[in-house]
């Protein structure tokens, strides 16, 4: 692999950028491999990565249908935190934030993680005593997060209007520092060259459809639109179309699939310098490098793997970014898109085996998976590789739904991800 | 002041078609200038002669004005109407000048001439495509505390707006049998055969003036007329048509699901002083029967270095400029081709006093009329010639011209340029109805393929090779269209000749000949993001293989203008690179909006107070009267508490608690959810929505609810009343009102279908006063008609109808506080009046009104939980110590077997106690989180959290509640939460504070 940095840029601004090769080679699948994994969005790739770095093994393929990093990965608004309420989903975000931290250096590759601050509002009691909640408990983990007045919140964002007037005044905030953003498109990108050139197979228009088991029920491989592609292991991590994959070894998933949309207004000079999350009045911003407002709105109420949605839930949406933001109502919407996210009933991921043996899943990341990209891979990584999970997802599994021991975020906090 | 072609040194007399010639005043970058009404600011510029309008996004290059309409991606100026009116980005190609425009260039410091931020490219040798992903990485901290920033204030274009925008804007909503986008000749050609066979028309078009093409097209010929008198005379007469509405400044911009189009219309901003009753855009939200896709096509730019210059733009925007707004945009002009339509643009430009220096055409052949006419008129014409190269900074001063396999230059001067690379089919609206589109090798573009919708395409978006076809395609579109809107509807055929001598043969895809390829030279694929051929060849280079991820990498096609002009050039590139055909490469996907739109035309009038209903009860005037401090709970606004003169919330809310055990209080329960259940099954139904048992209530009497989800989890709660043996009257918490019904409508139509049960809301048909204390039934009792108050004839959790003040009443007794207690409800009309009156009674009592804090409290006291404060959706009925509430002998209810599965009914689960701050006097946070021992480093075993905390006089003390693991087992035991200032001792206690010796009856 060829090291990116300043200098080699400068190097190669000389000889008009003839010199750069491939970020991620683009061979022709094996007859088998030690682990296959479904589905190249960050996620998976960042599996590969961490198996090849942490576990040596680099026998790996991964196979997307389409192109890498065109699913939520390349969707999504790009918010990191990991102010969770519970314990297991504080340690896997934390988890997830400490690698963020130094992930470009350890990729060689500017996912320009932007700990700007991630400030999600409150607009009544129950908004209140929810964060506040979540404060207490992100304080005895370890995790940062405080409270501020709406002056507080005020300052640390100028245009949100914290006038009382509002038909939902803002009455407090609560602000994680260490949270932000990143480069979607690059975190996919980075990690596809990082583990290219430890050895994985990055193998892109190659559809899984059919995973092959041996008499006892063992995963032997997986048929494609390329072929029979032989392994031992196969990790499926397919966002919205895991429950597709996943029947196809007999497996039915606690998910539903939703289609979620997005937009960016026009690029615009710096004017928003954090991320604010609002659940009462329901919407979340940001402002990209680039200058674009970036503005995630909900899902539709309806089941479908269409990557779209209606206009009614961007005008929702835009209602309520121009109730906290009135100086934003002549700002222009310039694009917007929808991506599908699986849910499953507690709201949390699932990273675990499956009763199939050989078979793993990562999935169920509902509207906020981008922001556990490189823990996630972590973990799961260190799940196949010793058929066990790591510490840190060990609560994630798949019979949680069947035992009841469920991580419900969603209901404890009411938060949107 | 009168406007001459002395102020305006490129306007030609006798050209165009602004008549009468009204001067309009303006300014720009803080000059004054002059044009006339009609003008787009655009042409205002070139008729004073400034090419020079705004900067690009990275290298920072001047830039000009490139197209004649919103495609335009250079031109982007800030437009002000005062301070609090700002508009970044506005694309001066549309925006029509009024007296006293202010517009300014973008992204430039300290001048437009002379931007500090062209060292950006100077230094563009390293700010390749993607070359940020390659650096910035060391020092780690340094990129979001130093580089970050200084990209972040590089970036964006324009300045945000930064005061709250004062203009309104509004919406419809409208139905029509055939909506055709597009009022250029396929369009107008369209809506009339739609409109003339009955059907009722919407058409629209983005300018402010129908006809499209026809605009600059001066030899088309429609009906025996001028094309554009044509399109002028037909809009009217669509217009006047009761069938049929025009819509000029209308931007069809989002087709979505089910024919639903999204249109956006201007209303003000070309106005000199709109009258303030006027909003600002409306949005449109059209459901249509057929859609008429007539969109047109756009002229692409040649791509050779340095095309960019000022003065360098689009064939038929220069011919554009001339016909329509007699704007000649330069003297000495070259043209560079590959499509015979830069040919028309040429001869009128020649034939308005323009000298044509060259017209360099990659062609080997060209059509001989044309090359006659050009010899004709004295244009000198290399064909199998490339413009290689444009000289000139700020301003175009020469082009280099070679043949295409190479051979000598030739710098020729010139002061302006006009290209053409051929022509793109605007398929933007029909890719977004998710309609499939087809290649045609022929024409090296792509056009509709299958339809998913019930539209059609017609006219150049769809192909058509010339007027004749659009005209005819657009014909029959609009017929069939209205057949198929109004199948009984006599269709009344049209034809209308139509010819123009003008072809529009002839196309480039991707970077022209270039034979001094190699050198350190810029060809812009996409100007306002900067992206050059040698940047999508990088790309390639480097892997990004699939286009979305060419797109992403270089941000080619991602600016505001959506790629309108560099996509297919940005795709053929790759494609040569890939070494791939075209088709196999593929588009990106087209988004929605076609053009940006204000998020204010989206929002409409949901702002403030429209942004969600404010709901209150029939009684809020009262509350306000009263001087009542409301608290938002969902939609609603309710009494938070009544603080008298010099109290603060706490002050009122003691009062508030202590008045109503001592004597009464009076609490406005309108906001809760109420149902009326009603059917031979409803018992049978409550039985298996509740997890109590429903089977057994007698008629006239009340039972506390649970209901659960399937996971067995407590989802709401409630208390039911039966007012008949069929009839049942429920209700749900505040909060819960919707999706409780939504919830039981759910199962009654999924999973027991068969029940004969119906629902209905009557949240709002009743309003509900809870009057709770000893001097209740004594307060109530001068009021109530037909009904007996004993505790023999009404006992506790009974309800019974009878009258107050003579207003049919619905009587419940029970109590949310512990007390004797009743739930008056009365018919919500009444609400306010029997408030009132009985407000009167109340206050003779020694009693008072009390809000929603004081009722927490009283709850609290009582330790009744509050669903959604004390449960959180991982609660169960155990975990909340109401197992009593569990029918034991049931069966079936939704949630049984949710509730059966290990880790709900096994132990560890954290259950709701009480607790008592051990210093007498703290007052927990709620949400605190509680410990067995204080003295471990993060991250530490939390065992509970505080869910409700109060100080309660009745008390005297702190109380809280809180779920803690295994906390029925810990009572008496001492726990601790840790707070920022220190640790909180607590003991564990059950969760009844007051009274807890008695067993009230009223519990």
């Amino acid at each position: 692999m060829r090291r990116f940095s300043g200098f080699a840029v400068a190097r190669e601004a000389m000889r008009a950028h003839k010199g750069w090769g491939r970020q991620w080679d683009s061979p022709e699948p094996r007859s088998s491999y030690d682990v296959i994994i479904v589905g190249a969005g960050g996620h998976g790739l960042a599996t590969a990565y961490y198996l090849a770095k942490e576990h040596g093994i680099t026998n790996v393929a991964v196979l997307e249908k389409g192109w890498l990093g065109g699913g939520n990965t390349g969707r999504n608004t790009t918010i990191i935190r990991s102010n969770y309420l519970y314990d297991e989903s504080a340690g896997l975000y934390d988890h997830a934030v400490k690698l963020w931290e130094g992930l470009s250096q350890d990729l060689n590759y500017n996912v320009m993680y932007s700990p700007r601050g991630v400030m999600m509002l409150a607009h009544n009691v129950h908004d209140e005593q929810v964060l506040k909640r979540h404060i207490h408990a992100n304080r005895l983990n370890g995790v940062d997060n405080e409270w501020l007045t709406p002056e507080q919140a005020g300052e640390y964002c100028p245009p949100l209007n914290i006038s009382k007037g509002a038909r939902y005044p803002v009455t407090g905030a609560a602000l994680q520092r260490r949270g932000g953003t990143a480069r979607h498109d690059a975190v996919a990108w980075g990690y596809a060259r990082a583990a290219s050139a430890r050895g994985v197979h990055v193998i892109e228009n190659c559809a899984v459809t059919g995973i092959r088991r041996s008499g006892n029920g063992q995963v032997t491989g997986v048929e494609t639109t390329r072929g029979f592609i032989g392994a031992k292991k196969v990790g499926v991590v397919a966002a919205g179309h895991t429950s597709v994959l996943m029947e196809m070894a007999d497996v039915r998933m606690p998910l539903e699939s939703f289609p979620l949309q997005a937009l960016v207004s026009e690029p615009v000079k710096p004017c928003f310098p954090c991320v604010v999350m609002s659940n009462s009045v329901h919407a979340y911003i940001s402002q990209s490098d680039k200058g674009e407002l970036v503005i995630g709105a909900g899902t539709d109420q309806y089941t479908s793997y269409s990557q779209t949605g209606g206009l009614h839930i961007l005008k929702d949406t835009l209602e309520a970014i121009c109730e906290m933001f009135p100086v934003f109502t002549r700002m222009k919407m310039l694009r917007s898109w929808g991506g599908i996210v699986d849910v499953t009933p507690d709201r949390s991921p699932i990273i675990a085996r499956t009763p199939v043996p050989g078979l793993y899943v990562n999935c169920g990341w509902g509207t906020g998976g981008f922001k556990a990209t490189p823990g996630s891979g972590h973990v799961f990584a260190h799940t196949i590789a010793n058929d066990n999970p790591h510490p840190i997802n060990e609560g994630f599994t798949l019979e949680r739904f069947t035992t009841g021991r469920l991580i419900d975020e969603a209901a404890a906090a009411a938060v949107a991800h | 002041m009168t406007a001459s072609t002395a102020t305006q040194p490129n306007r030609v007399d006798g050209a165009g078609r602004l008549t009468p010639a009204n001067p309009v005043r303006f300014s720009f970058d803080g000059d004054t200038y002059h044009g006339l009404a009609g003008d787009t600011l655009a042409s205002a510029l070139l008729a004073n002669d400034i090419h020079l309008v705004g900067r690009s996004f990275k290298y920072h290059r001047p830039r000009g004005i490139l197209t004649a309409g919103p495609e335009e991606p250079n031109a982007l100026v800030g437009i002000a109407r005062g301070a609090a009116r700002r508009q970044p980005n506005v694309r001066a190609t549309v925006q029509e000048i009024h007296d006293g425009l202010d517009a300014t260039s973008q992204n430039r410091w300290p001048s437009l001439t002379a931007d500090v931020g062209e060292v950006n490219d100077w230094m563009s040798p390293v700010f390749a495509a993607g070359f940020y992903y390659k650096t910035f990485m060391w020092p780690k901290k340094a990129w979001d505390t130093v580089y970050e920033p200084i990209i972040r204030r590089a970036a964006g274009l324009g300045v945000a707006p930064d005061q709250p925008d004062p203009d309104r804007y509004a919406a419809r909503y409208a139905h029509c049998d055939v909506l055709v986008c597009g009022g250029g000749a396929a369009g107008l050609s369209a809506a009339l055969a739609a409109a003339e066979s009955g059907a009722s028309v919407i058409v629209c078009d983005e300018r402010a003036a129908p006809g499209g093409a026809l605009a600059f097209e001066t030899d088309a010929r429609i009906d025996g007329q001028d094309g554009h008198r044509w399109a002028t005379e037909t809009a009217a007469k669509l217009a006047a048509m009761d069938n049929v509405r025009v819509l000029p400044r209308t931007t069809a911009f989002g087709y979505y699901a089910q024919n639903f189009v999204a249109l956006a219309e201007r209303l003000t901003d070309h106005l000199d002083e709109p009258a303030p009753s006027m909003a600002r855009e409306r949005l449109w939200q059209v459901r249509a029967k057929r859609v008429v896709i007539a969109t047109g096509a756009i002229e692409r730019h040649m791509v050779f270095a340095n095309n960019d210059r000022p003065g360098i733009m689009l064939a038929s925007a220069a011919r554009h400029y001339l016909n329509h707004y007699g704007v000649l945009i330069g003297r000495t002009v070259g043209v560079y081709t590959a499509n015979d339509s830069a040919y028309a643009a040429a001869f009128d430009l020649k034939r308005a006093g323009a000298d044509i220096a060259v017209i360099a055409d990659i062609r080997d052949t060209v059509d001989p009329a044309l090359l006659e006419e050009a010899g004709r008129l004295g244009i000198r014409v290399l064909t199998h010639h490339a413009v290689v190269a444009a000289g000139g900074k700020l301003r175009v001063s020469s082009i280099v011209v070679r043949p295409c396999r190479g051979g000598s230059r030739q710098v020729i001067p010139v002061d302006a340029l006009i290209m053409s690379a051929g022509w793109t089919p605007s398929v933007h609206l029909f890719s977004q109805s998710r309609g499939k589109l087809r290649f045609d090798e022929d024409g090296r573009r792509f056009l509709p393929g299958e339809y998913a919708q019930d539209c059609a395409s017609a006219g150049a978006c769809n192909g058509a090779a010339n007027l004749a076809a659009t005209v005819e395609e657009g014909l029959a579109a609009g017929e069939a269209a209205a057949k198929a809107a109004r199948p009984k509807a006599t269709a009344k055929p049209l034809s209308i000749k139509a010819e123009s001598g003008g072809s529009w043969d002839g196309l480039m895809l991707g970077a022209g000949p270039n034979p001094e390829a190699g050198k350190v030279v810029k060809a812009f694929v996409d100007f306002q993001n900067d992206v050059t051929e040698k940047d999508i060849r990088l790309a390639v280079r480097e892997g990004f293989h699939s286009i979305e991820h060419v797109k992403r990498f270089t941000t080619n096609g991602m600016a505001t203008d959506q790629g309108k002009l560099s996509n297919m050039h940005g795709l053929a590139i790759a494609a040569e690179a890939l070494d791939r055909p075209i088709p196999e490469v593929g588009l990106t996907t087209f988004r929605a909006p076609y053009t940006p739109v204000t998020f204010g035309t989206i929002v409409g009038h949901g702002r403030g107070a429209l942004f969600d209903p404010t709901r209150r009860t029939p009684m809020h005037e009262s509350h306000e009267r009263a001087g009542a401090v409301f608290e938002d709970v969902g939609q609603w606004k309710r009494p938070w508490y009544y603080p008298r003169a010099g109290e603060d919330m706490a002050a009122a809310v003691n009062r508030e608690c202590v008045t109503v055990r001592k004597s009464v209080g009076m609490f406005d329960a309108s906001t809760l959810g109420k149902i009326e259940v009603v059917g031979p099954d409803a018992a049978a139904f409550l039985h298996l929505i509740y997890t109590n048992p429903f089977m057994k209530l007698g008629v006239g009497r009340l039972r506390y609810g649970i209901m659960c989800r399937e996971d067995g989890f407590i989802y709401d709660d409630g208390v039911v009343g039966r007012i008949a043996e069929d009839r049942f009257h429920v209700t749900t918490t505040t909060g819960g009102a919707p999706r409780v019904l939504n919830h039981m409508e759910d199962y009654l139509q999924t999973e027991f279908p068969e029940m004969k049960v119906w629902l209905t809301s009557t949240s709002e048909q009743w309003a509900v006063i809870a009057l709770q204390g000893p001097k209740a039934a004594e307060v109530l009792a001068p009021f109530v008609g037909g009904l007996d108050l004993s505790k023999e004839a009404l006992p506790f959790m009974s309800v019974a109808e009878g009258t107050f003040a003579g207003v049919p009443m619905r009587l419940f007794r029970m109590s949310f506080a512990g007390e004797d207690g009743f739930e008056i409800n009365v018919p919500g009309d009444y609400g306010r009046a029997a408030w009132d009156a009985l407000h009167d009674k109340v206050a003779e009592a020694g009693g008072c009104a009390y809000g929603t804090e004081t009722m927490h409290v009283l709850r609290a006291e009582k330790g009744y939980i509050i669903v959604g404060q004390d449960t959180d959706g991982t609660v169960t009925p155990h975990d909340a110590g109401l197992s009593w509430a569990v029918g034991k002998a049931k069966d079936d209810f939704v949630g049984i077997r949710g509730l059966k599965r290990p880790d709900l009914a096994g132990g560890g689960r954290r259950q709701l106690v009480g607790l008592r701050s051990k210093d007498g006097s703290t007052v927990l946070d709620e949400g605190a989180q509680i410990v067995a021992d204080p003295n471990q480093p993060p991250p530490m075993d939390m065992i509970g959290w505080v869910s409700s905390s109060y100080w309660s006089d009745n008390c005297g003390g702190p109380i809280a509640m809180a779920l803690v693991e295994g906390g029925f087992d810990r009572m008496g035991e001492t726990l601790y939460v840790p707070m920022p200032d220190g640790v909180v001792e607590v003991e564990v206690r059950d969760t009844n504070f007051w009274n807890p010796d008695a067993e009230s009856d009223n519990g």
